[in-house]
């Protein structure tokens, strides 16, 4: 029998909107399973090595809060009231989105001791649609990576299918939580990747919705054009129901669009028939640098990741989708060195803000005036991402470089942005419903393996940047296991607010393979288990 | 290639970025810039078309995506006990600081 803990989220909510299940039982079971797989949660005296069996996805689980949620669900029920769409639903929520009285560190020093007045837009609505938080999950600092490494909270997250290995970033902590069944569903961001990258490497299913689709409020800035907040969940239906209630304009957030909010789980069981999907040879090729040389080099995707692309396009033709192959995307290649201006010169400008005397960390040192106190507030409680991000970001927009930079890293923008719009347009060659990629050039590497090499860890993302840069949606699902047995993902991606269609395209590939002898496989975390 | 970032400008950005290093911490983080800044060197060998637009965003924003502005009133978020008690250090509901450096200007 099926674990409460492992029960999608769809079911949990049924189940319990039925009257078959308490909400107090659902979330007892997820508080079990964390005690079972989590161990130690990051703190900022934790060593790195600390339990490395164990997932280590939190830094704070919020026991009380959560037991009064579910007690006010199960309360609801028993006055004949409706709970909401995820009534009971455990949940975590990444620790870049703030929780009124709770603390919210973006997995920095210099939050540690922040307590946010107010709550994140989305957390907000999926805890009015009933959903129960477990706990604050862990990341990158500031979200600033693509392992988890970086983290002032160590031990920082595990790969739950293999923990000597990373759960990626920044959003792992998300990732390893619900591929662990520690919720199961997390709220995450992502502005390179940092969804659909860990959601790939923990075998989970990451939507990064369309620029503008979820509220930004209440979410500590990175790449304020580029962030997005969205759902991670082990299936594609639990993805839609957290869009459903995450979504949507708020007077709070000036870009959050106000386009019309459909219910993602309509259409989700209509298929793909007639639909086309597009393979492009550009999505194909890696780009990583040669410190040697100093230079850019090609390389082959890994054959285990190609193949399963090739199976995915193949099980979605066998369901009557119509497979383009050969779409042009020229500019794929230049996504990565464009990110790294553009996000590092908005990182600098978001991280001004900690300066040690509105909130947050500052030196207990004897300074002798404001600036002294600014510059050993910030160097004892940034770590070295933030810094270097600080100063990149400073240096590639100075006046005197910013033509050559940033400027042209705007432009190069623009033109990935007309990639897609090429292949996308109703009226153009290729009129795609969607993109079909991998979602990582690598599955998960190991602990130790990157971390300290920044140009490297950055070109883990260069498979889904290119959706952050043209804002549009993006969803990456399990697609099979590679030879060592670790999760492969495959990615979807389309034009502006097509996550319904995303989502329909990713239902129809989870029906086409639901009996796929990878599918029965489990987190080796969980296969220890009783 | 040479090395874009020399020890002065680092120290230069360091000082602008209001940043305190180790010379160890400093040593790693001048290289890692340098690195990086290789790495986007592509950036400059694309040929950009005449008139492709600077993208401040990826999806546009046409005014019927935009929210309404709101009226142009003001409102307190009736915060700012909490926000105080946030404060790492308050003195009858200020902010409080060490003293402002003054300079004389030319």
């Amino acid at each position: 029998m099926t674990h409460l803990a492992d029960l999608p989220a769809h079911e949990i909510a049924r189940r319990i909107r039925a009257g078959e299940l308490r909400a107090t039982e659902a979330l007892d079971a997820a508080l079990e399973r964390i005690r079972a797989v989590d161990g130690a949660p990051g703190r900022l005296d934790g060593g790195r090595d600390e339990q490395p069996d164990k997932v280590h996805a939190f830094i704070s689980v919020t026991e009380e809060r959560a037991r009064a949620q579910a007690a006010a669900v199960d309360a609801r029920l028993a006055a004949g009231e409706d709970p909401g769409p995820l009534a009971g639903v455990p949940y975590t929520a990444k620790d870049i989105f703030t929780v009124k009285d709770v603390l919210s560190t973006a997995a920095s020093r210099i939050l540690s001791n922040f307590k946010a007045p107010y709550t994140a837009t989305v957390v907000e609505r999926i805890e009015a649609a009933g959903a129960v938080m477990l706990g604050k999950v862990n990341l990158d600092e500031f979200t600033y990576g693509s392992s988890n490494e970086s983290s002032a909270y160590q031990p920082s997250s595990r790969n739950p299918w293999d923990p000597s290995r990373v759960p990626g970033g920044s959003s792992g902590g998300s990732a390893a939580a619900v591929a662990a069944g520690e919720g199961a569903i997390s709220l995450g961001t992502d502005t390179g990747g940092s969804i659909r990258q860990p959601a790939s490497f923990c075998g989970v299913v990451g939507l990064k919705p369309t620029y503008g689709r979820v509220s930004r409020y209440g979410l500590i800035a990175f790449g304020s054009s580029l962030d997005c907040p969205g759902p991670v969940a082990r299936n594609v239906r639990d993805a839609a129901l957290t869009l459903n209630t995450i979504a949507g304009p708020d007077p709070r957030d000036s870009t959050a669009a106000n386009a019309p909010l459909p219910d993602y789980t309509v259409a989700l069981e209509d298929g793909v028939k007639g639909m086309r999907i597009g393979l492009s040879p550009d999505y194909d090729k890696l780009t990583f640098f040669n410190h040697d040389t100093g230079k850019m080099e090609s390389r082959e995707m890994p054959e285990e990741i190609s193949k399963a692309v090739l199976a995915a396009a193949e099980a979605l033709a066998a369901q009557g989708a119509e497979i383009v192959e050969g779409v042009p995307m020229p500019h794929t290649r230049y996504g990565i060195p464009c990110y790294t201006v553009i996000s590092r010169v908005e990182a600098a400008s978001n991280l001004h803000r900690y300066d040690g005397v509105k909130y947050g960390h500052r030196s207990a040192a004897k300074v002798k005036d404001l600036r002294e106190l600014y510059r050993r507030s910030r160097a004892e409680g940034l770590g070295q991402e933030p810094k270097l991000r600080i100063l990149m970001g400073m240096y590639v927009s100075a006046a005197q470089y910013s033509e050559q930079y940033y400027r042209r890293a705007l432009q190069v923008r623009s033109l990935i942005r007309g990639d897609f719009d090429d292949a996308f347009v109703a009226k153009g060659a290729h009129k795609l419903d969607a993109l079909l990629t991998a979602t990582t050039p690598t599955t998960a590497f190991g602990m130790a393996s990157m971390y300290g090499d920044s140009v490297l860890m950055q070109f883990a993302d260069q498979l889904t940047v290119t959706a952050n840069h043209a804002g549009v949606p993006a969803l990456s699902l399990p697609g099979g296991l590679s030879a060592e047995r670790l999760p492969i993902g495959i990615q979807l991606i389309g034009p502006d607010f097509s996550e319904a269609t995303l989502l329909r395209i990713g239902r129809a590939y989870e029906v086409a393979t639901a009996d796929a002898a990878w599918r029965t496989e489990r987190p080796a975390v969980l296969a220890q288990l009783k | 290639m040479a090395e874009e970032i020399s020890p002065e400008l680092f120290n230069h950005l360091v000082e602008l970025a209001a940043l305190e290093l180790t010379a160890e911490e400093g040593e790693y983080l001048r290289g890692e810039l340098n690195n990086q800044l290789k790495a986007i060197d592509e950036l400059a060998a694309i040929e950009i078309p005449e008139g492709t637009p600077l993208a401040a965003h990826g999806v546009p924003f046409p005014p019927e995506l935009r929210p309404a502005a709101r009226a142009d009133e003001t409102s307190s978020a009736g915060l700012n006990a909490e926000i105080l008690a946030g404060a790492p250090e308050t003195d009858d509901g200020y902010l409080q600081v060490p003293g402002i450096p003054h300079e004389e200007l030319d």
